[in-house]
């Protein structure tokens, strides 16, 4: 792990026990509302034992990490900006899921040839939330994240996952929510990241205005982020590739090894 | 309105973690009777050691059988993942083992398993882990027996002999308020009846020996983690739990908090304990439990239907000194029973006769449809007289301080008739009633 300044704040992030080597080149992951770095376990540890730097943080305000959590898309991209910059890093592959997709496109096209490749996870533009899920967030949040939970998975047979064999990610999914929840007794960061995906207006644009080859890694049965949800950003990307995953919206979860494939082909290149 | 990904906990017993076989469309859960199996190249094979990717490698560490019966039991604990063991007593040593070791400490519950109690009282003391015990019900004295060195509390959903029901959610809250997490055998009572982890477990393991196989055809065990613990928190604040948050050097200095921040104790309970102890669970087991969770709600619903039924006959009955089970409102449990455990306490509970131990004996050898051995949870009804085969070379002095009579006997109600169990007891109250109290003593 390495604990890293960002605007002051210090920001926790997963490396998979591997100090960070200036020679090699960077994947940073970012992960989704109410979740944290251990969403990555997988494609981080693979990717850190095969020539790469990984940089998974827990978001600002979540988990580990301090700082006031992003309350807007475009706060997000801030802080992975200057995430980079701490690092002194010059260039990036960078890797987002869900909300932490809407960071990592708007902090790529903010970045310019700073970013080598953008992968979305789970995406989607819009990324609405119904007002009863933000209620819900905001008033309820436990039962809030029992429906997030059941929206987010689409099978009872998951293959090994998080944990290896024997993994329950329905379970795995709930309990990490809770745990982030409860890692920020000062602000709702369940209310705040939704919110922040619902209110981000500037996906067409931002996408447009992105140089590095796109990746958009999306789940068939996903009923958070569908894949006809991710249509808007797939058109009006300048180099856009898709790989559709038989699987939910915690696709690393229920689709381990396909989202590293896809992920390791694709930066590869 | 529960969907697909929100099932009902009839619909998880059939299909957690099991769908159809890929390779051969076998609806049923194929017997992976493989010990190892074939990587698709060396960079594969390299990345499944390391935990860079998620497979089988070797049966002693995971098996495709023994995962659909891992992903089943944890779906329907409520909890993140489990391991399944070679037996309860394994699932058991693979907790405490992970969570401690020589210097540690533990605060369990006086009234366990015989073999539980065993484990903690003579065999860890001897690798350097102590334990004290309290009674169940005394929530100060959990309180009192806290140390800066314990690692866990431990106790059963309802405890051995007498069912004293544990108050999960009180004990869990002096456990947390101790640093420590909440271990709760849940054998006796299953997710149909209670589910530990939603009232403040941490983690929760089974015999699945007994009910969860439920046909007394298998020996198996099963350790379940909730994800509730903050084992990352607890050592900032105390030092306590480096086997989860330190650099492991037996597992290239894994940091399991870091790797997955509800999972460490999964990690860490596969990689280390099952690696080196090996009580792992053989396949065609982790099959037989399957079959039995199949049926789960519906064998329990039927063996709290058939213990009612006979705990009302034998209160009723003239000879019977004393039924202990939370039914009765005379049981010290019941009022909590009602609350944690609406659907009934449980089929196994003990009752005493009105005589000698030579009567308890004739009582046994009466009855024809129960059976007389030693084991719970079967299928069948089962019997067994304490003072004269487990606790026989115990003195009545003794005997009475653990809390059993010389006329204490155990069952086990099964699934028969109900009728035909009541009338095995009848006859066989009879002829305990008319045996000589001294005969044979």
């Amino acid at each position: 792990m390495m604990e890293l300044q960002v605007h002051g704040n210090t920001t926790w992030c997963y490396s998979a026990g591997k100090a960070f080597d200036p020679a090699k080149p960077t994947v940073i992951f970012l992960h989704g509302a109410l979740n944290d770095h251990s969403v990555w376990i997988l494609q981080t540890r693979y990717l850190a034992h095969h020539g790469w730097n990984v940089l998974a943080p827990d978001l600002p305000g979540h988990g580990k990490s301090a700082g006031p959590p992003p309350g807007t898309v475009e706060a997000g991209a801030d802080f992975v900006l200057a995430l980079m910059d701490a690092c002194g890093l010059q260039r990036a592959v960078l890797v987002g899921h869900s909300f932490g997709s809407l960071i990592a496109l708007a902090a790529a096209a903010r970045a310019g040839h700073r970013i080598s490749h953008l992968v979305l996870v789970g995406t989607a533009f819009p990324m609405k939330v119904s007002q009863a899920l933000l209620d819900g967030a905001l008033h309820e949040p436990l039962k809030a994240i029992d429906l997030v939970k059941r929206l987010s998975h689409s099978t009872l047979a998951p293959p090994p996952s998080t944990l290896g064999p024997g993994t329950w990610v329905l379970g795995g999914s709930r309990a990490l929510m809770r745990r982030v929840l409860a890692s920020n007794p000062k602000l709702n960061v369940f209310y705040a990241g939704f919110k922040a995906c619902d209110d981000y207006r500037d996906g067409e644009a931002a996408i447009q205005s992105v140089s590095a080859p796109t990746l958009f890694i999306l789940g068939k049965r996903d009923q958070m982020t569908p894949p006809k949800a991710a249509q808007s950003l797939i058109a009006h990307a300048r180099n856009a590739s898709v790989t559709l995953l038989d699987a939910g919206h915690q696709l690393m979860a229920e689709a381990p090894d396909g989202v590293l494939m896809a992920l390791r082909e694709f930066i590869a290149d | 309105m529960p969907g697909y990904t929100d099932p009902g906990f009839d619909t998880l017993s059939l299909h957690a973690g099991a769908a159809p076989d890929p390779a051969t469309g076998a609806r049923a859960v194929p017997i992976h009777l493989s010990t190892s199996f074939v990587f698709e190249s060396s960079d594969q094979a390299a990345a499944l050691f390391n935990l860079e990717r998620a497979g089988h490698v070797y049966s002693r560490i995971s098996n495709p059988t023994n995962a659909v019966l891992e992903q089943r039991v944890a779906a329907l604990e409520g909890g993140i993942g489990a391991i399944s063991t070679a037996s309860g007593q394994a699932a058991l040593h693979l907790a405490v083992a992970t969570l401690t070791g020589a210097g540690g400490h533990i605060v369990a519950s006086s009234a366990l398993y015989g073999g539980s109690h065993n484990l903690l009282h003579y065999t860890l003391r001897r690798f350097g882990v102590e334990t004290s015990f309290v009674r169940p019900g005394d929530i100060d004295g959990w309180r009192a027996a806290a140390r800066p060195n314990t690692r866990l509390f431990f106790g059963e959903t309802v405890g051995n002999p007498g069912l004293d029901v544990l108050d999960i959610e009180a004990v869990a809250g002096v456990a947390h308020a101790a640093g420590v997490p909440l271990l709760v055998d849940s054998t006796l009572t299953t997710p149909w009846l209670l589910k530990p982890l939603e009232h403040g477990a941490d983690l929760v393991y089974h015999s699945a020996t007994k009910f969860l196989s439920g046909h007394g055809t298998v020996v198996a065990g099963i350790v379940v983690d909730g994800g509730s613990f903050d084992w990352a928190r607890e050592h900032a604040a105390s030092g306590r739990f480096a086997e989860l948050v330190a650099p492991y050097p037996g597992f290239h200095d894994m940091v399991f908090t870091d790797e997955s921040t509800v999972g460490a104790f999964l990690l860490r309970a596969r990689r280390e304990g099952l690696r080196d102890f090996g009580a792992c669970l053989s396949p065609h087991s982790a099959w037989l439990v399957l079959q039995g969770i199949e049926t789960l709600s519906l064998r329990m619903d039927r063996h709290m239907a058939n213990t009612h039924q006979v705990v009302e006959f034998l209160a009723a009955h003239g000879f019977v000194a004393r039924v202990g089970h939370p039914l009765l409102a005379s049981h010290p449990s019941h009022a909590l029973a009602r609350r944690l455990l609406p659907r009934g306490a449980g089929s196994v509970f003990s009752f005493d006769l009105k005589g000698s131990r030579a009567q308890g004996k004739a009582f046994v050898d009466a009855l024809q449809v129960f059976s007389h051995l030693a084991n719970v949870g079967d299928s069948r009804s089962l019997v067994i007289h304490p003072a004269s085969t487990t606790h026989f070379r115990m003195s009545d002095e003794a005997l009475k301080a653990g809390g059993i009579g010389q006329g204490t006997v155990r069952l086990s109600i099964g699934l028969e008739d109900p009728d035909d169990l009541i009338d095995d007891l009848r006859r066989a109250l009879k002829a305990a009633e008319k045996a000589s109290p001294k005969a044979g003593a």
